[in-house]
């Protein structure tokens, strides 16, 4: 990002978010996950650390759902 | 305890948003699709996997019920991966939820009776008397060929939804008990080992994709071959 730190918030705003740019950014994501992780020789690395996300996720959702335990 | 058995069942919101159509999303990311010949691991496996079961399935079938065999490997891949995410700690498993089923269930199989009745109509009729009835038995016959017709989605979806809800409550009462029993010896070692068993056999929930697209398959191919 070739943006200065003191302009950060007027760039920020200057940005479009439309549902493309949206969906761009988690495919852009989700491509550099998968290439770096997945696509390679031990991809059963890849495949856990989602899943490992995945369970703590939803070990953590009881606490999100408005003090609810 | 009563609450918070049945309490994994209730479907996830997160501050008041439901995330369960999220959580149904989930497993087509552990499926990545590729244009490659040559692929790495998971994606070769994954396609080995479906062109092992397809062969299996399809093989029974004539052109047009061959037609059936994207849907049917999506259903399986769908409710086979479902099913086994349902097996990690914490995690919700949209088939124990009867609605999802019987919304899977009830359009496969009016697929299936309706692609019978258009194309071999006579013989689509014909499935509501067995030969060789004695006449005099032919109106409950009927009656009941017609009710066994129509119970055919009822119990495809209830039988998927027992058994893996029945399955995750067997889970979380004998992990339950296991707890309680840790203070008094002898017995944990026992049931531990039944918490095992019971794990392995529930990932013969597999089985139950096998159940589930295999009837329906049965069901299809009856329809279109007799």
């Amino acid at each position: 990002m070739n943006v200065k730190i003191e302009e950060l918030p007027r760039s920020i705003l200057m940005w479009d978010f439309i549902p493309k740019g949206i969906t761009g950014v988690f495919q852009r994501g989700s491509y550099r996950y998968y290439n770096k992780y997945v696509n390679k020789k031990g991809s059963l690395t890849g495949v856990s650390m989602v899943l490992a996300v995945y369970v703590l996720f939803n070990y953590i959702l009881p606490f999100l759902q408005g003090t609810q335990t | 305890m009563n609450e918070n058995l049945f309490a994994s069942f209730a479907t996830p919101t997160m501050m008041g948003l439901p995330i369960v159509i999220l959580i149904i999303m989930f497993p087509s990311i552990l499926f990545p699709s590729s244009n490659r010949l040559i692929n790495n691991r998971l994606i070769s496996i994954q396609q080995w996997l479906v062109q092992l079961t397809s062969k299996q399935m399809m093989a029974i079938h004539n052109n047009k019920g061959q037609t059936w065999t994207l849907m049917l490997m999506s259903l399986i891949l769908f409710i086979g991966s479902t099913n086994l995410l349902g097996l990690l700690p914490h995690s919700f498993t949209p088939t124990t939820q009867l609605s999802m089923n019987l919304g899977m269930a009830i359009p496969l199989w009016a697929g299936t009776v309706f692609m019978g009745f258009r194309h071999k109509t006579k013989a689509a009729l014909a499935h509501f008397l067995p030969q060789g009835t004695p006449i005099f038995l032919i109106p409950m016959l009927v009656i009941i060929e017609t009710i066994s017709l129509f119970i055919q989605p009822m119990a495809l979806a209830v039988r998927l939804t027992a058994n893996i809800t029945a399955g995750h409550l067997l889970i979380h009462l004998i992990g339950g008990a296991t707890l309680a029993l840790m203070d008094i010896s002898p017995s944990t070692a026992l049931i531990t080992f039944i918490i095992l068993i019971l794990l392995t056999i529930l990932e013969f929930a597999v089985a139950m994709i096998q159940a589930y697209v295999f009837t329906l398959l049965v069901s299809l191919y009856l329809h279109d071959n007799t």
